[in-house]
């Protein structure tokens, strides 16, 4: 094996060699395969398929994954990625184009998106700001509380959020004559804002903030000690995991053409918990693999425990159960199970943890 | 207290204006000028008193909480769980039994032994792992929720309140004048107010047990310093459990209580689990008294939030928690 690496390293010069050093998705085939599925999914998948699963997969899958950048590469749990993520939704709703034409602002949707997303990620980084004075398990609880108090204000708002009934009928944009909500050009753009995310993390981890911000994970005090401005690093890490959780949150919103209070009740929040660490939380890859099974899970576990005999009504009990076992076997999700699973088949294999890691 | 006043002077006088004014605006009558400008203050007097006494089911429920954590560094998520949990089962007891009082403790030692388990089952397995633990307990809320979901389905329940308890009674303050010069006294439900002295009791019994008793002294020192605390020789899987099970039947307790007060259905565990984070929050993580001040403060935020800003209320008390972590992260009452 060393031998066809060390070879294809000779034919070819310095820039190959740091393009995969930078993207090692680039010598692995199981990216490009995966890469060539999801680019060619609206040839074999119909339109259910297409943005009940798939779409629907890479929205939460951003969403986890922003909390995975925020938990993986800064050890800062945040349970409020999905609060970003509504309240992004919820500015696209009322500065643009809706039903509820007493609220929404009516702004085209190029004015509005931005907007929206500027607004949640400020919001994102003054909650960040707000966690970061604690420390680990204060932080799951900071962020669940500021989670929990946006949810009870939506409900309670009609002036901006209208209440419980949310705000209904969002406009989605139209230009270039392409509708871009019907389903295949929804899933262009959502596959491309997910490719994006995952790419810019990717990237992040390895850059020197990245690093910083890992270094700042293992041990803060030595990295204050070294100059580095560890809260700086930490606020930094909110506002780029925001911005990515507000991109999330206006994909879902024209997913849905709604908002309400209930996206982004306290158990939607804890949700995007379960996703992330069910895929793992070390790899980017790890929160699409998670959101996957989730919304397997969530489709069609009806349908199997009602084949079982069971009552259908009991997925989420599945859905906890799954997590609890996870958590207890596997520290690193389905892709820590994969890995060792992987180690166990090659005993003999010299270089431990699988491959690359994570820096 | 001296030394406070000395070294704070002007912050305790704003204190004693406040605690001054109160006072006046709860026994003096009101002047019709006031009343015009702020509303009835049989309005005020009776939010007053509802956030009082609520402020007394969140200590319930944050007291085990705060004590749990303190000791054990354990965010134990599925607390509203065990709350519910803690209500169902005295749901069940006080309609087929009819005894108000017997459902309580029944509550108590079923979510004792179920916070027991817990312990033994699961947090013992992963000592240390704060993280993980945490995960867990998410998990734990997950399963429990939609286990009390099958079992109790997704209806309203309330206790009843036993019949030496309904009814209101008058309390001696004067809400208003009538015309012909009789006072209006303030009326107010006895049970609530038995609820609210039964848990300052309740606090005050926690409080005098880890300060003036051996096994109280022996929680204290594991709270400072639980290694060196085992390497005395002490159980301390022991005490472990047995606070785990304490705390765990307070929220039980607490249940109960609610379940008499307002009502139970599914959706009120997460209410009390964000309400107890919310005031260990703001009192302090692992003490006592922060709960008992934080509790205080939260349940009047909510109360008298809700009838002055309406719309606003849960505003209130995210506000006073922003205000806290702003000033003084580690809590109000909180040593470290």
């Amino acid at each position: 094996m060393s031998l066809t690496h060390d070879a294809r390293v000779a034919v070819r010069p310095a820039l190959a060699q740091r393009l995969a050093r930078t993207w090692p998705e680039i010598n692995n085939p199981a990216a490009w395969i995966v890469a060539a599925i999801l680019l060619i999914m609206p040839l074999i998948a119909n339109g259910f398929f297409l943005i009940e699963i798939f779409a629907t997969t890479l929205i939460l899958g951003i969403m986890a994954l922003s909390l995975m950048f925020l938990a993986g590469y800064g050890g800062m749990v945040s349970l409020m990625q999905l609060t970003i993520a509504g309240f992004s939704a919820y500015m696209v709703a009322v500065f643009g184009v809706s039903g509820n034409a007493n609220i929404s602002l009516g702004w085209p949707w190029w004015l509005a998106v931005p907007m929206a997303l500027a607004l949640a990620t400020a919001f994102g980084t003054l909650g960040g700001a707000l966690a970061v004075r604690t420390e680990g398990i204060y932080t799951i609880m900071i962020t669940l509380a500021i989670g929990a108090a946006f949810y009870y204000f939506t409900n309670q708002n009609w002036a901006i959020f209208n209440g419980h009934t949310g705000i209904n009928t969002v406009a989605t944009p139209h230009f270039w004559g392409v509708n871009w909500r019907a389903d295949i050009p929804f899933y262009y753009v959502v596959l491309a804002v997910a490719a994006l995310c995952y790419f810019a993390v990717e990237y992040l981890s390895r850059a020197p903030f990245g690093l910083a911000l890992q270094g700042v994970r293992d041990n803060p005090r030595r990295m204050a000690a070294l100059g580095f401005n560890v809260n700086a690093h930490r606020v930094a890490a909110y506002a780029f995991a925001s911005f990515v959780a507000a991109l999330a949150g206006v994909l879902q919103v024209w997913n849905y053409r709604q908002i309400s209070p209930g996206s982004v009740s306290v158990g939607a929040c804890i949700d995007v918990l379960i996703i992330a660490v069910v895929g793992g939380i070390t790899r980017p890859i790890g929160p699409f693999i998670g959101a996957l099974i989730f919304v397997l899970l969530r489709t069609f576990a009806l349908d199997f425990l009602v084949r079982l005999g069971l009552d259908g009504n009991r997925f989420r009990l599945l859905i906890g159960l799954g997590f609890l076992a996870i958590v207890f076997w596997s520290s690193d999700g389905v892709i820590g199970l994969w890995q060792r699973w992987r180690q166990s088949q090659r005993p003999r294999t010299d270089r431990p943890g699988g491959g690359r890691g994570h820096g | 207290m001296s030394r406070l006043v000395e070294r704070h002077p002007v912050w305790a006088l704003i204190a004693i204006i406040a605690v001054a004014i109160l006072l006046w605006l709860i026994f003096a009558v009101w002047p019709p000028g006031l009343e015009e400008a702020v509303g009835r203050k049989r309005v005020f007097l009776n939010a007053l008193f509802n956030g009082i006494t609520l402020g007394g089911l969140y200590f319930l429920v944050a007291s085990g909480f705060t004590l749990i954590f303190g000791l054990m560094r354990n965010v134990n998520l599925a607390h509203g769980s065990l709350y519910l949990f803690g209500g169902y089962v005295g749901y069940a007891i006080s309609t087929s039994t009819g005894s108000w009082l017997l459902s309580f403790i029944v509550a108590f030692i079923l979510t004792a032994l179920v916070g027991v388990l817990l312990q033994v089952i699961v947090f013992r397995r992963m000592e240390g792992q704060d993280l993980r633990q945490t995960m867990v307990t998410i998990g734990l809320s997950i399963v429990f929720a939609d286990l009390m979901l099958w079992a109790c389905g997704g209806d309203f329940y309330q206790i009843q309140t036993p019949n030496w308890l309904i009814g209101p009674i008058d309390l001696p303050l004067i809400t208003a004048v009538k015309s012909s010069g009789e006072p209006v006294y303030l009326r107010y439900p006895l049970v609530r107010l038995v609820i609210f002295a039964a848990s300052v009791v309740i606090g005050v019994a926690m409080w005098l047990a880890l300060n003036r008793t051996r096994i109280g002294m022996i929680i204290r020192a594991g709270v400072d310093d639980r290694d060196i605390l085992a390497a005395t020789g002490v159980r301390i899987q022991l005490v472990f459990v047995l606070v785990f099970a304490f705390g765990a039947g307070l929220a039980g307790v607490a249940g109960v209580v609610g379940g008499t007060f307002q009502s139970l259905s599914p959706g009120e565990d997460i209410r009390f689990l964000l309400a107890s984070l919310v005031v260990v929050i703001v009192g302090g993580m692992g003490s006592i008294p922060g709960a008992a001040l934080g509790a205080l403060i939260i349940g009047l935020a909510e109360q008298l939030g809700s009838v002055y800003i309406p719309t606003y209320a849960i505003v209130v008390t995210f506000l006073i928690m922003v205000l806290v972590l702003a000033i003084r992260p580690q809590g109000l009452l909180a040593r470290r």
